[in-house]
Parts: C-alpha cells; structure tokens; sequence
C-alpha cells in the first residue's frame, strides 16, 4: 500500500519549487538612500529618506497621492534632475556608489537602473524596433535578434509575438504594449527596473499578468515598484515603504518592512489607516 | 476617509459572535442545572438547542468568508476578522462540551446520587466567568484582561484536580460507585476542557490587539 501523499494533496515538483527558490534571509541591498531631500526648485518634494532596497527583491512604494512615490523612484536613477527646477541632497549609493558623484555618466546609470511608465509608451514602430532600440542607444552590439527575443520571453510575450515582430508595436493591446516596454527595459540586462505605476492603465488581466512576470523577473532582477494598489503591492512585493506627506507637503518615510508585516501588523498607525482605508 | 459600510459589518459581526458566546454560556449553565436538578428534560432541551449554537456558527464563518472576499481587509481589521473567526469556532465546541454534559446528564437518569453537587458547579462558574470575561477583552480590545483569563485557567486545573482525587477516592470505597463517578469525571473533564477555549479566545483577542501569536497558558491537560 502506498502510504505516502496520502491526503492526495498535489505534490510540489521540483519545477514548481525552483519558481520560488528559498531565499536569503539577509537579503542584500543594492540601492542605498541616505538622508534623501528632492526638490521642484524652492519646494522640497522629499525629505530625510533613507531606505535599503533589495537586490532581487520587489520593493513596493505606497503612500497617498502627492506624497513623493514617482519623484523618489526617478530620485533612483537620475531622472529627477530632467524635471524643471529638479535637484537632490543628500546621497543614493547604487552598490555602494552615489549616484549623483563626480564622474557618473546618467545615461549610463539609466541602462543598469531601467524604468517602466505608467501608461504603456512603445514607440511608433515595429515590436521587433522597439525592443532593439534599447540597445542600439547604448551602443550594445552582437546579435540583436537574439537579445530581442529573449527579452520578449523574459517580458512574457514572444508567444503572442513572435509571428508578427515586424508589425507595429501600437497595434497590440494595453497589456501587451506594457510587457513590450518590459521588454525593452529588459534588452539592455538592467539590475533594476523601476516602475511606476505600471498596471493602472491596464485590465485585471493584464495586471495580473504583469504582476506574475514582476514576480518571476524578481529572480534575477531588483524590482522597485510605485502602487496605488495596496493589493497589488501586498500580491507583488517583497517589501514595502509608505510615504506621507508632513504639513510643508514634503513626503518621508513613514514605515519600511517586510509586506507581510507592513499589512497584518504595521507598527505605525499611520500606515494601518492607510491600508486599511481609513486615511484622513 | 471613512468605511462606514464596512465598519458595520464589523460591528454586526462582533455582536452576533456576543450573542453566539451568551447561547453557549446558556447552554453551560443549564447543562450544569440539569445535572444537579436531574432533570432530563432540561438536559434534551440543551441538546436539542445545540443545533442552534452550531448553524450560528456556521453563519459568522459565512459573514467572514464574505468580508474578506469582498473588503480586502489589512492589518487590524484582517486580524480582527480571522480572530472572530477562530472565536466562532471556539464557542461553537464549547456548546458541543455542554451537550456532551447534558447527555452524561441522561446518562445518569435513574441512577441515585452519588453526592451533592458542589464542586462541579463551582468549577462551571468558573469556567462561564472566563468565557465572559474572554468576549469582554474583545470588546474592549483589553490584553491585561485577556491575560488574566489565561492566568485563571490555573485554578480551574487545580479544582479539577481536586474533583478528580476525590471521585477516585468514590471509586476505591465503593465499586458501585465507579459508574457514577466516572460519568461526574467527564463532566468535570468536559469543563476543564470549556476553560481551556476560554483562554484560546483570551489568546486570540491578544493577537487581534497586539499582532503576536502566542501560547499564554499551556494547559496541564
Ligand atoms: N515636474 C514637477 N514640477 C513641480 N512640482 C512637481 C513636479 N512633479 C511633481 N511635483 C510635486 O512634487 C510632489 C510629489 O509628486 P509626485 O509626483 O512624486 O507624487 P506621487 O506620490 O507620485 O503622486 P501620485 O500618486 O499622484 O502619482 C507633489 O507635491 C507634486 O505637486
Ligand atoms: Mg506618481
């Protein structure tokens, strides 16, 4: 008699189990915040924020609207500073390294810590281009089909796309252009990918199907991800900041911590009103 | 903000758990009565009212199941909704323990008195001023009190303790009695065991409030 499983429960595979491999206790940080403020000329957008972020983790960022989410997440790699009147103090040491020192080349940084927007922006060209873009701007050569196409399996998409790579990119849908822009990040193999907001122009679907790609992209990548979605933030991440705002409308750091702690036992009770929808 | 509708449902679910708690002291109490009176009828009737206790049961486990399928509770009020669940069913196995008195209770018709009854109700006092207490540190989200019914557990132990030395003592004397003392056994059994969910809610409403799962009191049985 077979005495083993035998609830019938379905057993783990060794495939299943490699999805989520046990990890690190410890993890180790790649992106350091130090005593962050971010400006919009005169008016501080953030202040005093210190963070570790994760490598091969997903960070979520949440917090009410205003409160300095996208401003922090494009503090990360530079964008800040293309906003009119956008200046930092304080530090973000990326593997040990500030970011806003002497001699870091910007768009150099920008292919190691890589963005995703909100509202899928492909560009007007063919999906096979629009992959291949990334890597021509940063002088990647070798061979681009090959690159092309793993990141299209990597974003989750070579399937519903790989018939049709040369037709235009803005005639796949809303969820399929946000895995694109995935894929294009993907191409030029960054440690980070930051996204803001990445799903909320998409349908349930497609949410979910990008949050799936978020959490297996973890296994190799660093994930920072902005939220208005706190169901979202507690399926994808794992680990989460709140933000708030003080009275002179500068956002800090309320409360940083493993998901599963932030939403069954915040320590603030800030961030237990805001999770649980009871924020004034 | 304000979640107006949802904050209702919390509240309907708390007190129905509170008249679900006062349907199983009930049933406690006159379990007990049946037992010292001999009445019988009394004792079917705490069966019969069992059903009731469980399908109340049953009902704040659906409320629940719906709130979190479609509120999405975080934090405190997950907690709280998981914690009343775990009360429900709590209480809804303490009724069963009073049903199980009221049949040792039928059990026993006919048969003389072994003793009056004194300890045996002193212990079910006991055991319902936990319960009460149990669902009141709910209510006020109150961990010193909810700890203190934990730390009462004790002295329920101790007179079952008591109970138990002197029904053996019943049985070594006299052979005929060992039918009867081992029914009052089982009752008493049965309310250590009421006392023992007592300090389970008391250790739930510790969790609810503070986020920390622990064992306060370990029981001796
Ligand atoms: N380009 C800009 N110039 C001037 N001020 C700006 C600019 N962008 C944002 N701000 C201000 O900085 C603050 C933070 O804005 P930010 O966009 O980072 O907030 P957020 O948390 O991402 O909000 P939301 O959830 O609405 O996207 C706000 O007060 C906003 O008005
Ligand atoms: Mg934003």
């Amino acid at each position: 008699m077979v005495t083993e499983n035998f609830l019938n429960l379905p057993q783990t595979t060794t495939a299943e189990a490699a999805v989520e491999p046990a990890r690190d206790a410890t993890p180790e940080s790649v992106i350091d915040v130090r005593e962050l403020q971010a400006y919009y000329g005169e008016n501080r957008a953030l202040k005093d924020i210190s963070l570790s972020l994760y490598s091969r983790r997903v960070s979520a960022i949440i917090g009410p609207s205003g409160c300095g989410k996208s401003t922090l997440v494009r503090c990360l790699n530079r964008m800040h500073e293309m906003s009119s009147g956008g200046h930092v103090k304080g530090e973000v040491l990326y593997q040990g390294e500030n970011i806003y020192g002497a001699g870091v080349d910007p768009v150099e940084l920008r292919s190691r810590i890589g963005m995703v927007f909100q509202k899928p922006n492909p560009f007007p060209k063919s999906i096979f281009e629009n992959v291949a873009f990334g890597l021509k701007v940063n002088g990647i050569s070798g061979n681009t089909s090959e690159r092309v196409e793993r990141s299209l399996r990597r974003a989750a998409l070579w399937d519903e796309v790989k018939d049709r790579l040369k037709q235009s990119a803005l005639q796949l849908s809303g969820g399929q252009q946000q895995r694109l822009c995935i894929a294009r990040a993907l191409a030029v193999e960054p440690e980070v990918i930051l996204m803001d907001e990445p799903c909320s122009a998409l349908d349930p679907m497609a949410t979910l199907a990008v949050e799936e790609l978020i959490r297996e992209l973890s296994q190799e990548v660093t994930i920072i991800i902005v939220t208005h979605n706190m169901q979202q933030a507690a399926r994808v991440s794992h680990h989460t900041a709140f933000l708030m705002m003080d009275q002179d409308k500068a956002g800090y750091l309320v409360e940083y911590g493993p998901t599963s702690e932030v939403f069954t036992n915040p320590k603030s009770e800030h961030t237990e009103a805001y999770i649980t929808g009871r924020f004034s | 903000m304000v979640r107006t509708d949802f904050d209702r449902h919390l509240r309907m679910l708390q007190s129905d758990l509170l008249i679900l708690g006062s349907m199983v002291e009930k049933a406690i109490a006159k379990s007990l009565d049946a037992l010292k009176r001999r009445d019988a009828e009394g004792a079917r009737q705490v069966i019969r009212e069992d059903d009731f206790i469980d399908s109340k049961r049953y009902n704040l486990e659906e409320q629940c199941i719906e709130l979190i399928a479609t509120q999405q509770p975080m934090a405190g009020d997950l907690r709280s909704i998981i914690t009343m669940l775990h009360i429900a069913v709590e209480l809804e196995r303490m009724g069963d323990y009073a049903e199980g008195i009221a049949k040792i209770c039928l059990m026993m018709e006919g048969e003389p008195p072994l003793k009056p009854l004194i300890d045996l109700p002193r212990m079910s006092e006991m055991v319902t001023d936990m319960l009460r207490r149990s669902l009141d540190s709910l209510v006020h989200r109150d961990t010193v009190a909810a700890l203190a019914v934990c730390n009462d557990d004790d002295d329920v132990d101790a007179l079952y303790d008591q109970v138990y030395r002197e029904l053996i003592f019943f049985m070594v004397q006299d052979t005929n009695s060992i039918q009867r003392a081992t029914y009052l056994l089982w009752v008493a059994h049965d309310l250590e065991r009421i006392a023992d969910r007592a300090t389970n809610i008391a250790e739930r409403v510790i969790f609810m409030v503070t986020g920390k799962m622990t064992e306060i009191n370990v029981s001796r049985y």
